[in-house]
């Protein structure tokens, strides 16, 4: 059977991390840029298991479990963050958050 | 013994330096024996550097102490040079100066600040005689500037009254105009003859200028600027009665005795220089003449007792520059010599007579003292017979000379001594004016006061008057100063005065002082009468004035000046800087706009950073 090419899994790995990244910087509510975050970690990961396959060796698959894990204790700081944001400020927009203006 | 040469400035000023800085802790007692002490010590030896000096063969005595400055070419050195004309200056110099600061330890007794005074008045006296023991111009100039500065300081002694400021900022900054002339002046001369050194200089000078050279035209007239601005002549004479707002003690020493005659003996320093240039001479005497005459209609208008005697002093120092003029050296510094005791004892006498009279000055406030104030009285009864040159007194002796003098110039010679003639009238009347409305006739206030004397006081009035007295048998050793060249014509000749124009001499300050009689004591005329005549009113006022020349440099000089800085008060240099302030700001508001403070947007700037830097490095 065909594999599927590995550029093409470059490529869809590099469109996931522009899409988060796009998300990141537009996005307003606070909860969706922590999303787009999620979403840029796993095409990282998915450029690692890609490698991986082409080279054969499972230590790609293994990384892909470390960035699991390293986003699972990210999203669990990142939603006390906002939770600690709301109660101060009322709302989820981050654009509240220019103190540092000027 | 002449290294002690450099002793005499050094007494006052260590004076200086105690009552500057320890003087506020010190007792009145030990002030004042600081102070005065310093001068007398000074003085004495003044005298066993005079002594030796007069005695010995010597013509001149040269010390240097230290050099100043030595650059390329030039030297200039804390060199001090000792001749007859120096002999006489020292002497006035301490002399006066310790008589006056004698008095002042009684006079000033209960002002707050006495160590203050004694303070500046030490650092005057020693500026001074920095001034006349100099050898080069330099330290001379420094000598002059120093003098300068102590009279700012002390005619605005008692700062807390803004009109005594305004009174001191009038005085330093007319000088200034002639000190400035005079520094240009200096300019000139290095630049010419390679050296300040006085000596060096009138040789070189007279070695390589023609009489009537420009160059020695231009110098003498920048110094004669110079002299003009310190003496208190035309056109720089507006100072001085305003002077008058400083303690009467000072107005003794500096605007009497000592530093009004720094221009004197600058002129009679440089002597040949002048003789270089006739015409700047002749432009001396005419100074002289137009001065005495003009200060004189203005003292026989004024009613303030010092302002009489300031104005006096302007019209004799007329006589000191009349005397310059025309070549009569010795017979200059000889009357300045005379000056100095007896307007010492004047205004001095005027102290007295102001602190018994609890700061009166208003002549016509005051009346038939003579009672009231004896000592005061005596003093005045001398002065003034010294500074109307009756027979026999020092005033009549040294004017006499002058006068003389004067005779001996070709051509205008005659105008001169006219001149010189009508204006001893004129002091005769003026000074025994001051004299009978003062002491004579009824008393028009203060009936009770008595008369504040002490030792202190009392005795330097009594030297005073006997050498005001005598003062005209003393032969001043400066014939071989004044006897080079050209100045030998014109020194100690016997000339053929007729008998008529003695007698005119001496008998016009006399018909001076009877005119003054019949109008002040006898009554036989009066002024109000006189002022019922036509323009009497506008003469008199123009007189009053000073001739108009406060009005006249207020219109020319001081109101442009202030419109001047009226108009630029947002300093139109300043507006440079200002835009330079404007575009950094500018460029601060402009920067500052990429703070925003928002998080979307700082991350987007990481991001494209990276971005940047990726494709970067991909590409390169």
């Amino acid at each position: 059977m065909d594999t599927i090419p590995f550029e093409h899994g470059l490529l869809l790995a590099s469109a996931l991390f522009a899409l988060g990244l796009v998300g990141v910087t537009t996005r307003r509510n606070i909860v969706f840029v922590l999303m787009s975050l999620e979403i840029m970690l796993n095409a990282t990961g998915l450029v690692f298991v890609v490698g991986s396959s082409k080279w054969g060796h499972a230590d790609g698959q293994i990384m892909f479990l470390m960035i699991l894990t390293l986003a699972a204790a990210e999203v669990a700081v990142g939603l006390a963050l906002i939770i600690q944001l709301y109660r101060r400020f009322k709302t989820v927009d981050i654009d509240v958050l220019s103190q540092l203006k000027g | 013994m002449f290294e002690s040469l450099g002793l005499l400035p050094t007494f006052p000023l260590l004076g200086f330096l105690t009552l500057f800085l320890a003087g506020g802790f010190l007792p009145r007692r030990m002030i004042g024996l600081i102070g005065a002490g310093s001068i007398g010590l000074s003085f004495l030896v003044a005298l066993s550097i005079v002594m030796p000096f007069l005695s010995g063969d010597s013509e001149e005595v040269r010390h240097v102490v230290y050099t100043w400055l030595s650059v390329g070419n030039f030297e200039s050195t804390f060199g001090l040079y000792l001749d007859g004309l120096t002999v006489v200056m020292i002497l006035v110099i301490t002399g006066v100066g310790f008589l006056i600061h004698l008095y002042s330890t009684g006079f000033m007794i209960d002002d707050p600040s006495f160590s203050r005074f004694f303070a500046i008045m030490n650092l005057f006296v020693a500026s001074m005689l920095i001034l006349v023991i100099a050898d080069n111009l330099l330290l001379l100039y420094l000598g002059w500037e120093g003098v300068g500065l102590c009279s700012y300081l002390l005619i605005g002694f008692w700062y807390t009254d803004p009109e005594n400021g305004y009174a001191a900022r009038k005085a330093f900054v007319t000088t200034r105009v002639g000190d400035t002339s005079m520094a240009i002046g200096l300019f000139l001369l290095f630049t010419q003859l390679g050296t300040l050194d006085i000596q060096s200089l009138l040789v070189f000078a007279q070695d390589r200028w023609d009489i009537g050279s420009g160059f020695a035209i231009a110098a003498t007239l920048l110094l004669l600027g110079g002299a003009v601005g310190k003496s208190a002549q035309l056109p720089l004479q507006t100072w001085l009665p305003d002077a008058m707002a400083g303690p009467t003690p000072i107005s003794a020493l500096i605007h009497a005795a000592t530093m009004v005659t720094a221009g004197v003996y600058l002129i009679a320093r440089m002597h040949p220089l002048f003789e270089l240039a006739p015409n700047v001479q002749l432009l001396v005497a005419l100074i002289g003449l137009a001065t005495l005459l003009i200060a004189g209609f203005t003292a026989m208008t004024q009613h303030d007792i010092k302002r009489i005697l300031a104005y006096s002093t302007i019209s004799q120092i007329g006589y000191m520059f009349l005397g310059l003029g025309v070549g009569a050296w010795s017979a200059s510094i000889f009357h300045l010599m005379t000056h100095a005791f007896f307007k010492a004892l004047l205004f001095l006498g005027a102290g007295t007579v102001i602190l018994s009279l609890h700061h009166e000055h208003d002549i016509f406030k005051m009346g038939g003292k003579w009672r009231q104030l004896p000592v005061a009285f005596a003093s005045f009864m001398i002065g003034s017979l010294a500074l109307a040159a009756f027979p026999f007194t020092s005033g009549y002796f040294s004017k006499d000379e002058i006068l003389i003098g004067a005779l001996a110039v070709e051509g205008v010679g005659l105008w001169l001594w006219l001149g010189g003639v009508v204006g001893a009238f004129f002091t005769g009347i003026y000074s025994f004016r001051l004299v009978f409305v003062v002491f004579f006739g009824e008393s028009r206030g203060h009936h009770d006061e008595g008369e504040v004397t002490g030792l202190a006081m009392a005795l330097p009035l009594f030297v005073l008057m006997v050498l005001a007295l005598l003062g005209g048998f003393i032969h001043i050793p400066v014939d071989n100063v004044f006897s080079h060249g050209a100045a030998l014509v014109a020194t100690h000749e016997e000339h053929s005065v007729s008998t008529f124009m003695h007698a005119v001499m001496i008998v016009v300050p006399l018909l001076g002082i009877g005119v003054s009689y019949l109008f002040y004591c006898a009554g036989v005329f009066s002024v109000s009468s006189l002022m019922k005549l036509p323009l009497a009113k506008t003469l008199h006022s123009f007189w009053y004035s000073g001739w108009g020349f406060d009005y006249l440099y207020k219109l020319l000089f001081i109101s442009p000046f202030l419109w001047l800085s009226k108009v630029n008060r947002r300093d139109v240099v300043d507006t440079f800087y200002a835009g330079i302030v404007v575009l950094s700001v500018f460029g601060n508001a402009v920067s500052v706009r990429s703070q925003s403070g928002l998080l979307r947007w700082y991350i987007l700037s990481i991001v494209i950073g990276i971005v940047l830097l990726v494709s970067l490095g991909a590409f390169l």
